[in-house]
């Protein structure tokens, strides 16, 4: 009796479209929103900010950025942490170049760069499907990592070559540099990431959402319904970048607040962003933030477990977690390229349905 | 032959036959050293059913292709509603009110049924990305409404009880019916349907051929339709093209066809698949 579906009927269209259409999901939605704004602030102490809870909170953004683009259209990017790297730069120039404009406004002109960035880098898909699409994605990844590397006016010509995110407030409250307390980083990200979410479901359940995977599905199928296969492409572009973009952003500003592009932004965080998008589900928002969840929370807690319970030495526990994590991705591309996420909506289903599956 | 003379009368069972619709003119379309279509000229009238029929590779689905977009001839002319076509996209013409389906099943399998139906309204959903984004108003209603059209379609073609199930899932006669279903849903001018019958049982073949009256005497909608079988051509169409090796070799009524004697030579003496 813990999960029900019966004696909720949707009696309009609007309530069958609606997020969670079933009361309890909805309930349960609310409770996390509820837990994550009000409770959460007042309790997390600087270890979980950093090791557990900004991290997972900054990469469901660009997983949720990754999965417009590779899940819900179809167009496979290993640049994601190049585009991470633009978010974070053009964060770093607005700062430094309009310091009296505030910084929430500084995280979202980001986001809107990195999406003009990554629609030029999707120009090519018009020409170039699958693989081929994937590698020059790939080479857009060295080209932009290359290019903060070297064009000193990206890191304000700084002898060390890195980019510092200077301190800045809102409403009085240091929101980054060194002084930031942990429960502002957090809330900080959580109100990005409620955000993000809240227009990706947007734009994933009405007509634009259909035309990405239409693409995705079929794309000869999808002209003929009357998409223009190339606005569709680059929306998704656009809009992918956007929240990859405000990841990166948040990433090098409220999270580490110095970086070097090389190391922060590197192919590993393309590779990264692309397994919690496949381990959480293509195609699912809910997705993108279970595999962020558990590829954040994966090595720490190995770490905790093995090197501080067992005494393992750490670079075993570090070979381990590549062994699961890399077990897993197989298994789930393999057996369901939906991820987390369908395993859990099977679930329901068939906790839906108990005790009488028939 | 009844296709020179150009419309408006009224069929036996009552419908309105009206103007020229749609004007194929001296269509050549080759790949390379096939000829796939060899100047082809025929029209479509207003509110009529017509059939093109002919063996395998007679170049039936080339004739579709190009009247979508998809291949642009060689030489020929496409006029649309009194008007000669520039060569457009297959997303073009789509919006001019043109739908299709297609031989092989396209689908999108990672959908459900509904949705797939849904993406058919495409080309009347004209909300923009950022009210997309904000939901609440614009975009909402407009989902709304298009629903409210898509769930009459839903009903039309009897899939109601389909309508969450995963596309993937279904068997072929029903994947077959969305097909349709996701084509009527734009409410097309010019509805094309490339061998609606292929693959299925006595049963299934009797439903869709309903389905297609229904649409026809119902919608009003002007229907060109590729198919094999010559009992359902007849019992369908009020007009015939026949087609063989990228030829026209008739066209009229489907007497006048049965006993055109090149016809009978080219396509119904042989045994077809
Ligand atoms: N895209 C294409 N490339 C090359 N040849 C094609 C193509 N499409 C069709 N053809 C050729 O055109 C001819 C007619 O094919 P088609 O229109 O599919 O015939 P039908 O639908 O009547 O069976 C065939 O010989 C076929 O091989
Ligand atoms: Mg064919």
């Amino acid at each position: 009796m813990l999960y029900r579906e019966a004696g909720d009927y949707s009696t309009s269209y609007p309530e069958d479209s609606q997020t969670f259409p079933i009361k309890f999901d909805r309930y349960r939605y609310y409770a996390i929103l509820a837990v994550a704004f009000l409770v959460i602030p007042f309790f997390v102490n600087d270890y979980w900010a950093n090791a557990v809870l900004v991290p997972f909170l900054i990469y469901s953004i660009a997983a949720i950025g990754l999965n417009i683009l590779t899940g819900y259209c179809g167009q496979v990017s290993l640049g994601t942490g190049g585009f991470m790297a633009v978010g974070a730069y053009a964060c770093y120039k607005l700062m430094t170049a309009f310091p009296e404009i505030s910084v929430m406004v500084h995280i979202l002109l980001a986001g809107g760069v990195t999406a003009a960035v990554v629609t030029l880098f999707g120009l090519p898909s018009l020409r170039i499907k699958g693989f081929y699409l994937a590698v020059s994605t790939l080479a857009a990844q060295f080209f932009l990592v290359w290019m903060f590397n070297k064009v000193p006016w990206f890191y304000n010509y700084s002898m060390t070559g890195m980019i510092g995110s200077p301190e800045r407030t809102v409403l009085g409250i240091v929101v980054t540099g060194p002084a930031t307390d942990a429960w502002a980083k957090y809330m900080v990200c959580l109100i990005f990431v409620t955000f993000c979410a809240v227009l990706a479901r947007n734009m994933t359940r009405g007509s634009v959402g259909r035309k990405w995977m239409a693409i995705r599905d079929m794309d000869i199928a999808a002209e003929i319904i009357g998409v223009n296969p190339l606005m569709a492409k680059l929306s998704a572009f656009a809009v992918s970048g956007f929240f990859i973009g405000i990841a990166g952003a948040l990433f090098f500003s409220v999270y580490l607040g110095a970086i070097e592009v090389t190391e922060a932004f590197g192919i590993e965080k393309s590779f990264l962003v692309l397994f919690m998008v496949i381990i959480g589900g293509l195609g699912s928002i809910f997705g993108s933030f279970a595999g962020a969840a558990f590829l954040v929370l994966l090595p720490v807690l190995l770490k905790n477990l093995l090197v501080g319970g067992l005494g393992w030495p750490t670079d075993l526990a570090q070979h381990l977690y590549f062994i699961i994590a890399g077990g897993l991705i197989i298994i789930f591309l393999i057996l369901e390229p939906h991820g987390l996420a369908q395993l859990w909506r099977v679930a329901k289903e068939k906790l839906r349905l108990w005790p009488f599956p028939h | 032959m009844s296709n020179e003379s150009e419309g408006n009368f009224v069929t036996t069972d009552g419908r309105n036959i009206g103007g020229v619709m749609m004007e194929m003119k001296n269509i050549t379309l080759r790949f390379g050293g096939v000829v796939a279509l060899e100047n082809i000229s025929f029209n479509i009238l207003e509110g009529e059913v017509r059939a093109i029929i002919g063996p395998n590779g007679a170049g039936k689905s080339s004739m579709l292709n190009v009247i979508s977009g998809f291949y642009i001839p060689q030489e020929g002319e496409v006029i649309f509603q009194g008007s000669p076509r520039p060569s457009l996209k297959p997303f073009e013409v789509a919006h001019q009110g043109i739908a299709r389906t297609f031989q092989n099943i396209a689908l999108f399998e990672g959908m459900s049924v509904l949705d797939n139906v849904m993406t058919g309204r495409l080309t009347k959903m004209k909300t923009g990305i950022f009210s997309q984004m904000i939901w609440a108003g614009k975009a909402e209603r407009e989902e709304i409404e298009n629903r409210e059209a898509v769930e009459k379609i839903i009903d039309f073609l009897e899939i109601q009880a389909i309508r969450k199930t995963p596309v993937s899932r279904l068997p072929y006669g029903l994947k077959k019916r969305v097909e349709l279903a996701r084509a009527l849903a734009a409410e097309p001018n010019l509805l094309l349907l490339d061998e609606p019958m292929a693959g299925m049982n006595v049963e299934e073949k009797q439903d869709m051929s309903r389905f297609i009256l229904d649409v026809n005497s119902e919608f009003g909608t002007t229907i060109a339709l590729i198919e094999h079988d010559m009992g359902v051509v007849m019992d369908l169409s009020d007009r015939v093209v026949v087609m063989d090796y990228g030829r026209k070799i008739g066209d009229g009524t489907p007497d006048e066809v049965r006993n055109n004697q090149e016809v009978i030579d080219a396509y119904l003496g042989v045994s077809h698949d």
